[in-house]
């Protein structure tokens, strides 16, 4: 009768002894959860979420605050990972329109240069008084641009179709 | 195995029952005369398009060089004859989507002047090198459709030793006779092609592999090949893909190729037969590829046959070269498996075009998809080893990673296993589609990492600055302490300087 409960009180003992060793030892700084979303998000800081930089929208988005697709220089791509990866379904009605990038137009940029200060990956070039222009490949579509020029002159469009990167539609399957 | 395999040893694949070849391969060849413009693609090959030399106004000489290779996997593109630069600028491409690519328009004379070309008495006592250094002068690129530039092809078969080439002639498509013609009519440029391929990879033996549906092409290369023992004419069974390289390579050696490997890394280079007339002309006379034969047949064709044409006349002037007798219901460049549908006539052939079909609606009666009964016809019809009803639902659930997992990449597109499909199930678009949407994706990874180096950059400088502006603050302000240090102290000692003097 005595032997089985020692035994098991000695396992006890044992087993919460290495499990508070391991809570200690491997304890976890921070949620890896929003590391790991951290990790998939463009990482410019772009503010166009309204949560302050990429690593606040992605604790946002992990606590429920935010949607999966709150990101504009992700875009589809990147709500399609988060949801994923958070096993939660992306709504159909959050349609995307492709992805896009910003344009200057120059028949009316005047040159005031408050564009490219906003630009977190450096993808608008210029100077004063001289017309900008967008590095394609360096613009992330995510608008930060567009909200400080005072003449409306630069837009986000989308990303024309080339031969290279056009594709084929998705043919519909039998109703 | 069915009864089919143990006759032939061909399990996968299919047979279209009317290969539609004939009577268009019977009729001997045609040379189309100068059309009044030209539009000559600078991307007609894998690889970086060719960077155009000369300007609008120019007059330009057949054979002449107007655009020339851009890095180690391009070609060169030359004039098809002589006439006046019209424009350099956006042409329709040959591509499903209709977008526009680049292309040089000649306006013709008719005058046909050449340039001159730089004739070799012997090509075998040139170097592998300047053999391959005038395949690339000669903008020479796979002629079978895949377009891969054949100088960078030949040195990779050098890097690789390979022992034996491959020839294709298996031109497998039905409704295609371009390389039949080109065995049939010049099965001596072919064999010498052959030849010097083979002293410029360093092979020691070459199998032409013909399906057995070409008697004719078959005698005329066994004629042409019978003084060279190391070139082997080998009757293949006519089955669709056969003119695919792996498959040929399987039915000629037994050997498979790995996944994702090239043929070369066995020891093979597989090259097709009319890029090695192509390479006999280039080598030999010094003449670049500015022309083709081109298959032109279809039902809605007058007189369909091969057209021995220049690269870049536009389709509709090919088609008027021979005729039409309805209006078609449907242009294809390529064959009618693997073809690409042309959105409309204007628009120019290319090196790698080895046929135009104009087709009637009964040619291209189209089904509306049922669902998918799961026979698994596709699979056995799948020349690769996939699992085409599967991929599909895979791909349709959007789980194209799994698609991917399960052997997506080495699809060939070939068509085999829509084209046995009870169900009639779109199955190479899906595929075609899943193929883009997982390039865009790694793409997209890419650009990806590129912007989050590029806002990390920034926010160091940004950092950088303010730390420097802070720095530069603190300088200047102990500067200026001390500059008052000094001048208080000047004040102090000046006084008491006077006292002592």
């Amino acid at each position: 009768m005595l032997t089985p409960i020692i035994s098991v009180m000695v396992l006890g003992l044992i087993f919460g002894l290495i499990l508070g060793y391991a809570a200690k030892v491997f304890a976890v700084q921070g949620d890896a959860l929003v590391a790991e979303i951290i990790e998939m998000m463009p990482g410019t800081n772009c503010g166009q979420c309204s949560f302050p930089g990429c690593s606040g929208a992605a604790s946002a988005i992990v606590k429920g605050e935010a949607a999966v697709d709150c990101c504009p220089g992700g875009g589809r791509m990147l709500a399609e990972a988060i949801a994923a990866r958070l096993g939660v379904s992306l709504e159909a009605a959050s349609e995307d329109s492709g992805p896009k990038i910003a344009v200057v137009s120059e028949s009316i940029c005047i040159g005031c240069a408050k564009c490219f200060k906003a630009c977190p990956t450096d993808a608008v070039i210029g100077a004063s008084k001289q017309i900008h222009a967008v590095l394609k490949d360096a613009c992330t579509g995510c608008g930060s641009c567009t909200n400080e020029c005072p003449t409306g002159a630069i837009s986000l469009e989308p990303i024309p179709v080339t031969l290279r990167d056009w594709n084929w539609e998705k043919p519909a399957l039998a109703a | 195995m069915g009864i089919r395999e143990l006759l032939t040893g061909v399990g996968w694949g299919v047979h279209p029952h009317d290969d539609h070849k004939r009577p268009a391969a019977d009729v001997p060849l045609r040379v189309m005369p100068t059309p009044a413009k030209l539009c000559i693609p600078l991307l007609q090959h894998v690889g970086a398009p060719a960077k155009p030399l000369v300007a609008v106004g120019d007059r330009v000489l057949r054979g002449q060089l107007i655009a020339a290779a851009q890095g180690n996997v391009s070609a060169p593109v030359h004039a098809p004859t002589s006439g006046r630069v019209a424009a350099i600028g956006e042409v329709t491409a040959p591509h499903p989507s209709g977008l526009p690519f680049a292309a040089i328009t000649i306006e013709t004379d008719g005058l046909d002047e050449s340039v001159s070309f730089k004739t070799v008495e012997d090509p075998f006592s040139l170097t592998p090198d300047e053999i391959s250094q005038r395949i690339a002068e000669a903008g020479i690129v796979g002629l079978g459709g895949a377009t891969f530039p054949s100088a960078p092809k030949a040195q990779l078969g050098r890097k690789h030793s390979v022992h034996t080439l491959i020839i294709n002639g298996g031109e497998c498509e039905p409704y295609l006779s371009s390389d039949d013609s080109i065995m049939r009519e010049r099965a001596d440029d072919v064999i010498d092609g052959v030849r010097i391929l083979m002293h410029a990879v360093g092979a020691s033996k070459a199998k032409v592999g013909i399906e057995d549906n070409k008697p004719e092409a078959i005698a005329a290369m066994r004629k042409a090949a019978q003084d060279f023992a190391q070139i082997e004419i080998c009757p293949v069974p006519a089955r669709y893909p056969m003119g695919s390289d792996r498959q040929l390579v399987q039915v000629l050696t037994g050997k498979e190729v790995p996944s994702g490997a090239r043929t070369a890394t066995i020891g093979l280079l597989v090259n097709n037969v009319s890029t090695c007339a192509a390479i006999h002309h280039a080598v030999r006379h010094g003449e670049p590829l500015y022309r083709r034969i081109v298959t032109v047949n279809g039902g809605a064709v007058a007189q369909p046959g091969n057209v021995l044409a220049p690269i870049g006349v536009l389709v509709e002037d090919l088609l008027a070269f021979a005729g039409l007798k309805s209006e078609p219901a449907r242009l294809v460049m390529g064959g009618p498996m693997m073809g690409v549908a042309l959105p409309h006539a204007q628009v120019p052939t290319v090196k790698g075009c080895g046929g135009i079909l104009a087709l009637t609606a009964e040619e291209i009666t189209v089904v509306p998809p049922s669902p998918c009964i799961r026979c698994g016809s596709c699979v056995k019809a799948c020349p690769m080893g996939l699992v085409p009803l599967e991929l599909s639902a895979q791909i349709h659930a959007g789980d194209y990673d799994t698609a991917d997992a399960m052997g997506l990449d080495d699809c060939l597109a070939c068509g085999c296993c829509a084209y046995v499909c009870p169900s009639q199930m779109p199955l190479v678009q899906t595929f075609s589609h899943a193929k883009g949407e997982i390039w865009r994706r790694a793409q997209q990874k890419k650009r990806s990492e590129f912007t989050k180096q590029l806002a990390q950059a920034r926010q160091e400088r940004l950092e950088r600055e303010a730390r420097e502006r802070v720095e530069a603050a603190a300088r200047r302000k102990a500067q200026r302490a001390a500059q008052q240090a000094a001048a208080a102290a000047a004040d102090n000692n000046t006084p008491s300087e006077g006292a002592g003097a």
